[in-house]
């Protein structure tokens, strides 16, 4: 017991108190400084390389003097260009398909039990969770044995491009599109469908009217994932792509891997604005429309993170 | 219709139901089936059949061409991983993997636990500034430090500056648990805030009250209490780590194989796809454990 008391009560001690208020303040400034410190990490990086893109100097990373000159040699280069366009067009088209069919599995699997439902659960969560390089060898072997299959029943040879690329993208959107709208649905009340069938809505009516408008923010947020995923894969799309269409971020890791250029500095500042400015859209969007969650934040870090090994 | 709203789970199985609810019962796991359909005919076509291949590559044999063939099939190539070569690739790839979640931890612990300290507006302010980097093109932020790293660049700049002579860090495994590091500390960050944030902050005040230091509150109240993110954490970054391939071959070099790049070079140089096809399943399987474990954590909620 005095022992105890002893602790519980420190006679008033000026030096232990002043110790002890010093101990605070110093892990106080220990966490700020870290926290300034993880802040320059994350953007000092970036800023050198916006800055050193419009250096006039060969060399990457000295500074000859203010040009815009990379950017131009960016927007002339036609490659460039078409790997742009061949990305726009792949993200677009393979988010628009992934919400749609996402979104439906997820209705399915939140609000059905049917045969089979539990493979298809199972089978809905592998394309989260398997590597990044494991799927990209899927697809190879996947396009190779299919074009052979293809040529021997059909005689015709098919080449893989922007039809295979766009297939892939889907194959994984389809899982991180339905987890996103599922964590929706699954926090919404379930009889404010049921109260409308009571009123003979038919079942169509009921998601139309009253199940679509309560998850959009999770279509929504299923369709952002769904679009950056897309726009930045690399390993996939390497595997996917053929000499006839390749996106942009694949045409660049094949720059990078040549050797650093001032081009690719250009390139990369462009991406990189492209991106952030998606990012601060839909975050004012989301704002705008009474601070809605994208997602369960624990799903679209797995999926960022395991999309962009 | 009205009839399709009453759950079939509801009407006992096997008991004599009445015959219309067993009919609707039966009309709504059809109608379950037809709306997954399209998901799940997509899926099975270019997801599960594609991970069928694979799986029967991994058994397959080579002729002397190096193609794959299907003669003599077996575990040759699960043997081959435990030759010096993979043995030492997968042993460097899991050692950088669990360096760069430990240092993550280090960094971003404190910092998570900073950022709940702030009052709600400036924290989500500090939170959008995490989000960005979060975001964002993971390989130009990879190169961004090739050019910071490079021969010409600012690192090696400021120490010749200073008399250190020019530090070569690109092309090192330095350099790459560093790209490691850069790419997925939001990952770690964003799981640990959700965790810490939960946590009555009240606990540790009564803590102190009762003379804890603040070590001892952080062992016994704070670390704890917030584990689920710190494992939900550790393997949203471990596993991209040990499965990467785009860092180590920007900013990694010859001697830095890690098993993304020995898997992809397998398929696309070696040309050795059953040694590639089983290394890939055994990734996989690795991550399926991990995954497990994040679950059991409550990741799912974070």
């Amino acid at each position: 017991m005095t022992a105890i008391a002893g602790r519980l009560l420190p006679n008033g001690n000026p030096v232990r108190l002043g110790d002890l208020a010093r101990r605070f303040s110093l892990t106080r400034g220990a966490l700020t400084a870290n926290a300034w410190f993880v802040y320059l990490f994350f953007y000092a990086p970036i800023a050198l390389l916006v800055v050193f893109s419009f250096s006039a100097d060969r060399n990457v990373g000295r500074w000859g003097g203010f040009t815009l000159s990379w950017y131009d040699d960016f927007i002339g280069n036609t490659s460039i260009q078409n790997a742009i366009w061949v990305s726009v067009r792949v993200a677009l088209l393979s988010t628009v398909i992934s919400v749609v069919l996402g979104t439906l599995a997820a209705f399915a699997i939140e609000r059905f039990r049917f045969r089979g439902r539990q493979a298809f659960d199972a089978l809905l969560y592998l394309p989260i969770i398997i590597p990044d390089v494991t799927m990209a060898v899927m697809m190879l072997l996947f396009f190779s044995e299919f074009f052979d299959l293809v040529n021997l029943l059909f005689g015709t040879d098919l080449r893989k491009g922007f039809a295979s690329i766009t297939v892939s993208h889907i194959a994984f959107n389809i899982s991180f599109v339905s987890v996103v709208v599922r964590a929706r649905l699954a926090g919404m009340d379930k009889r404010l469908e049921e109260a409308a069938m009571d009123l003979y809505a038919s079942r169509w009516k009921a998601f139309r009217h009253v199940t679509l408008p309560q998850i959009a923010p999770g279509v929504a947020g299923g369709a952002l994932l769904a679009l950056t995923l897309s726009l930045d894969d690399v390993v996939v799309t390497q595997f996917a792509s053929g000499p006839g269409a390749t996106t942009l971020p694949v045409y660049v890791f094949g720059l990078i891997r040549r050797g650093v250029t001032p081009l690719i500095n250009s390139v990369s500042v462009v991406m990189l604005v492209a991106s952030i400015g998606l990012v601060l859209l839909s975050l004012f969007v989301q704002r705008s429309r009474g601070g809605a969650a994208v997602g369960p934040p624990g799903a679209v870090a797995a999926g960022r993170s395991r999309r962009s090994s | 219709m009205t009839l399709a709203a009453t759950p079939p789970e509801e009407a006992a199985p096997g008991a004599a139901t009445p015959e219309f609810e067993r009919a609707a019962a039966k009309s709504e796991s059809r109608r379950g089936f037809l709306i997954a359909g399209p998901a799940y005919l997509y899926l099975i076509i270019f997801f599960a059949i594609p991970l069928g291949i694979v799986f029967a590559y991994s058994f397959a044999n080579r002729n002397r061409f190096g193609e794959a063939v299907f003669t003599n099939t077996g575990f040759d190539a699960y043997r081959r991983l435990a030759e010096p070569i993979v043995r030492d690739i997968l042993f460097r790839s899991l050692w950088l993997a669990l360096l760069t979640t430990g240092i993550c931890l280090l960094i971003g612990y404190p910092f998570s636990y900073y950022l709940t300290t702030r009052s709600s507006k400036v924290r989500n302010i500090l939170l959008v500034f995490v989000m960005i980097p979060f975001w964002s093109n993971f390989l130009v932020r990879n190169y961004a430090w090739r050019v910071i790293l490079g021969k010409d660049g600012i690192i090696s700049r400021i120490t010749d500056f200073l008399g250190l002579g020019e530090v070569e860090i690109l092309f090192t495994p330095s350099a790459v648990v560093l790209g490691l590091v850069y790419g997925f500390l939001p990952f770690m960050i964003l799981p640990l805030y959700a965790s810490i944030e939960r946590i009555e902050m009240s606990l540790i005040e009564a803590g102190r009250d009762l003379y804890a230091s603040g070590w001892q509150s952080f062992r016994r109240i704070l670390f704890p209490l917030s584990k689920p993110g710190v494992i939900a954490g550790s393997i949203l970054v471990f596993v991209p780590s040990l499965g990467a391939y785009v860092t180590p071959e920007i900013l990694g070099g010859a001697k830095t194989t890690l098993l993304g790049s020995y898997i992809v070079t397998q398929f696309l140089t070696a040309r050795n796809w059953p040694v590639g096809a089983s290394l890939s399943f055994v990734l996989m399987a690795v991550m399926l454990i991990a995954t497990i474990i994040y679950f059991r954590a409550g990741g799912r909620n974070l």
